[in-house]
C-alpha cells in the first residue's frame, strides 16, 4: 500500500476545496436558507405538520440528502475529470499507485467534502427549525454511506466523461429529477395512489425515507428496505469500478 | 556496463488502430545520457509514455532495473521520473505545494530540505510561492523537471526538455542534466536539436515510424561528422575504379562519372594532393570538383529517408 501517495491525492483534493472554500461552503449554506424561505415559509404556512412534525423540520433530512447526493457526484466526477482535462493526470498514472489507491484518494476526498457540507446544512437548519435526531448512529451511517456511494458513482462518471457535457449529463438528466421526486419535500402519502406506486420505483426515495427515519422515526418505507437499498448501490458501484479496472482501463489512453 | 532499461519487442497500437511502436527494441545503460532523435510523429513520446506506465501497450515487455513494469510496477515506477512534452500544470496551486505533491505520489515521505535544494538548483526558489499559472513557459518547464526529480529517480525521461526554452536557459538545463549524470542518474531525452544531442549525449538513437533505426555512440557519429566528402566529376564515365587508386577507398556513383573520396578534416594529411596527382597521372580528365560536410543532421536525414524507402518497398 502506497500510503504517502494516497495521502498526497487526498490532501491535494481537499486543498482544492480549501482554495474554493467560499463556493464550497457558502453555496450549500445559501441554498439551504433559500429552501427554508421558499418551501418552509411559503408551503409551510399551508402544510403545518406532516405526521406530527413541523414542515420545516420535516424537509431537513431530505434537503441534506439532496445536497449530499449532488455534491458527492459533482465533487468526485470533477475531481478525476479535471486532471484528465488539464492533462496533469499523467503523473498519477506514472506514479507507483494502484487503481484502488487512486480511487480511494479521490472518492475519500469527495466524500469528506460532502460530509463537511452535510454538517454545515444541519447547523444552518438548526437556526431555522427544531431538530431532533432520534438515532444519531444510523443517521451517521446513512450520511457516510451515501457520501461514499455517490462519490464512487461520480468517479465512474468522471472516468467515462471526455467532455464537460457528458460530465453534467447524468447528474442533470437523472439524479436531479430523482432527488426532487424522491420525497425530499413531501411525504408520498400526500400523493394520489398511482403516484405513490410510481414513487416507489425511485431509489432515492428509499434513501431519503431511511435518513428521515433516523431523525424523527417517520418513514415512507421500512428502515430495513432503506438500508438494503444503500448497501445495494454501494455494492453496484464497487462492482462497476472493479470490473472496469480489471479490464485494463487506464483513465486515459 | 549494466543495462538499467530493457525495452523488448514493444508494439503499441492506438485505439484508432494506428501502430505507433512497431516491435521496438532498445537497451539503455546505467548512468548514460541517451538522446532519442526522430522526426515529428516518429513515436518518441509514445515510447516514453509507454515505459512510464501512462499508456498501455500491446506486445513485448519492459524492464527497469530488472523490474517488469507491469508485474513489478511499484518498484519499476519508483525508479522513474518523467518530464512530459506538453507544459500541463494545474493553475492555482503554488510551485512549492505542487512539487511536494509529486513527491508524495511516489510514496516518499516529505523532505523539505531536498525540495528546497532542488528548487534552488533549478533557479525556482524565488518562485516557490507563485501560482503555477503565473509562470512563464521556461519556468513551467523547470517546474516539470523539479516534479520529475522530486522523488529522487534513478532514470529520468525528458521529452523535449529544451523546446520553447531560450539559449541561455538551454545551457543551464544542460548543466543540470550533466549534474544528474554525475549522481549516476540515467537520462533519456528526446530532442529536435541535433546540436543538443552532440553537446550532452553519450549515445544517440534514431527512431522513425515506431522503429529504432540506429543506435550509436555519439563519438562514432561525431567521427563521421568530422569527415568531408570530395566529389570528383570526370568528363567521361569510367567502368571501374582504377586499381592504382585502391588505397584511397573511393566510391563511384551510379552514373559512374563521379569519384567520391571521404577524408578526415582533423587528420594531418588529408590525402587530397596525392589523390589528385594520381588521377592526373592516370590521364583522367576532370570536369568539376566539390566538397561536402557530412553532418549528424545529414546522417539523420539520410537514415530517415532510407527507412521510409524501405517501408515503401515493403
Ligand atoms: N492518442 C493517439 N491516438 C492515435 N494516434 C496517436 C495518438 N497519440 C499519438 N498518435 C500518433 O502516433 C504517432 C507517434 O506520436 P508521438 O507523439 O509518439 O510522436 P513524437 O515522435 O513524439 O513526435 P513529436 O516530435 O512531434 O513530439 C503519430 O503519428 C501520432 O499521430
Ligand atoms: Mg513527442
Amino acid at each position: 500500500m502506497n500510503w504517502q501517495g494516497l495521502k498526497a491525492i487526498y490532501f491535494h483534493e481537499m486543498d482544492r476545496m480549501r482554495r474554493t472554500l467560499f463556493q464550497s461552503l457558502v453555496s450549500p449554506f445559501i441554498s439551504t436558507s433559500l429552501y427554508f424561505v421558499v418551501f418552509g415559509s411559503a408551503i409551510g404556512s399551508r402544510i403545518t405538520e406532516i405526521e406530527g412534525i413541523s414542515y420545516g423540520s420535516f424537509i431537513v433530512p431530505g434537503m441534506i440528502m439532496l445536497t449530499i447526493l449532488t455534491q458527492s457526484i459533482s465533487n468526485a466526477s470533477f475531481g478525476i475529470f479535471f486532471p484528465k482535462f488539464t492533462n496533469t493526470v499523467y503523473e498519477i498514472l506514472a506514479a507507483p499507485l494502484s487503481s484502488f489507491e487512486i480511487i480511494l484518494g479521490f472518492v475519500g476526498a469527495a466524500a469528506t467534502k460532502s460530509l463537511i457540507i452535510g454538517t454545515v446544512i444541519i447547523c444552518t437548519a438548526g437556526f431555522f427549525v427544531d431538530l431532533q435526531i432520534e438515532h444519531p448512529f444510523i443517521m451517521m451511517f446513512f450520511l457516510v454511506l451515501t457520501s461514499v456511494t455517490f462519490a464512487l458513482f461520480g468517479f465512474i462518471i468522471g472516468m467515462w466523461a471526455d467532455n464537460f457535457e457528458k460530465l453534467q449529463l447524468i447528474p442533470i438528466l437523472i439524479i436531479t429529477p430523482l432527488v426532487f421526486l424522491g420525497g425530499s419535500f413531501y411525504s408520498i402519502n400526500m400523493l394520489p395512489e398511482f403516484w405513490q406506486k410510481v414513487s416507489l420505483l425511485n431509489p432515492v426515495l428509499y434513501l431519503v425515507s431511511g435518513f428521515r427515519w433516523s431523525f424523527y422515526e417517520i418513514a415512507d418505507v421500512s428502515i430495513y428496505t432503506s438500508l438494503i437499498t444503500i448497501l445495494f448501490f454501494l455494492f453496484s458501484c464497487v462492482l462497476i469500478i472493479s470490473y472496469t479496472f480489471a479490464k485494463g482501463y487506464k483513465i486515459k489512453n | 556496463m549494466r543495462e538499467i532499461l530493457k525495452i523488448n519487442n514493444i508494439t503499441k497500437i492506438y485505439k484508432n488502430q494506428f501502430k505507433a511502436l512497431d516491435e521496438l527494441n532498445l537497451n539503455i545503460n546505467e548512468g548514460e545520457i541517451f538522446a532519442l532523435l526522430g522526426p515529428n510523429g516518429a513515436g518518441k513520446s509514445t515510447l516514453i509514455n509507454t515505459v512510464c506506465g501512462i499508456l498501455n501497450f500491446d506486445k513485448g515487455d519492459i524492464k527497469v532495473n530488472e523490474f517488469d513494469i507491469i508485474k513489478d510496477y511499484r518498484k519499476a515506477r519508483s525508479l522513474i521520473g518523467i518530464v512530459p512534452q506538453e507544459l500541463n500544470l494545474e493553475a492555482f496551486e503554488t510551485v512549492w505545494d505542487n512539487v511536494n505533491y509529486s513527491r508524495g505520489l511516489y510514496g516518499k515521505s516529505p523532505n523539505h530540505k531536498y525540495i528546497e535544494k532542488l528548487l534552488k538548483e533549478l533557479s525556482l526558489w524565488d518562485k516557490k510561492d507563485s501560482k503555477l499559472r503565473e509562470l512563464s513557459g521556461g519556468m513551467k518547464r523547470r517546474v516539470l523537471i523539479a516534479k520529475a526529480l522530486s522523488h529522487e529517480p534513478k532514470v529520468l525521461f525528458l521529452d523535449e526538455p529544451t523546446a520553447s526554452v531560450d539559449v541561455e536557459l538551454r545551457k543551464d538545463m544542460w548543466k543540470v542534466i550533466q549534474k544528474l549524470k554525475e549522481k549516476n542518474v540515467t537520462i533519456i531525452l528526446t530532442t529536435h536539436y541535433i546540436e543538443e544531442a552532440e553537446e550532452i549525449a553519450d549515445r544517440v538513437g534514431i527512431i522513425n515510424n515506431g522503429k529504432i533505426i540506429l543506435v550509436d555512440e555519439k563519438e562514432n557519429l561525431i567521427k563521421k561528422l568530422g569527415q568531408k566528402i570530395l566529389k570528383i566529376e570526370l568528363s567521361e564515365p569510367i567502368k571501374l575504379i582504377p586499381k592504382e587508386l585502391k588505397n584511397f577507398k573511393l566510391q563511384l556513383n551510379s552514373d559512374k562519372n563521379i569519384l567520391i573520396y571521404t577524408y578526415d578534416t582533423k587528420g594531418k594529411n588529408t590525402g587530397i594532393t596525392s589523390l589528385l596527382s594520381d588521377i592526373k597521372s592516370l590521364g583522367l580528365q576532370l570536369k568539376d570538383i566539390s566538397t561536402e560536410q557530412s553532418s549528424l543532421e545529414s546522417i539523420f536525414l539520410n537514415l530517415v529517408k532510407e527507412s521510409e524507402n524501405e517501408l515503401a518497398r515493403a
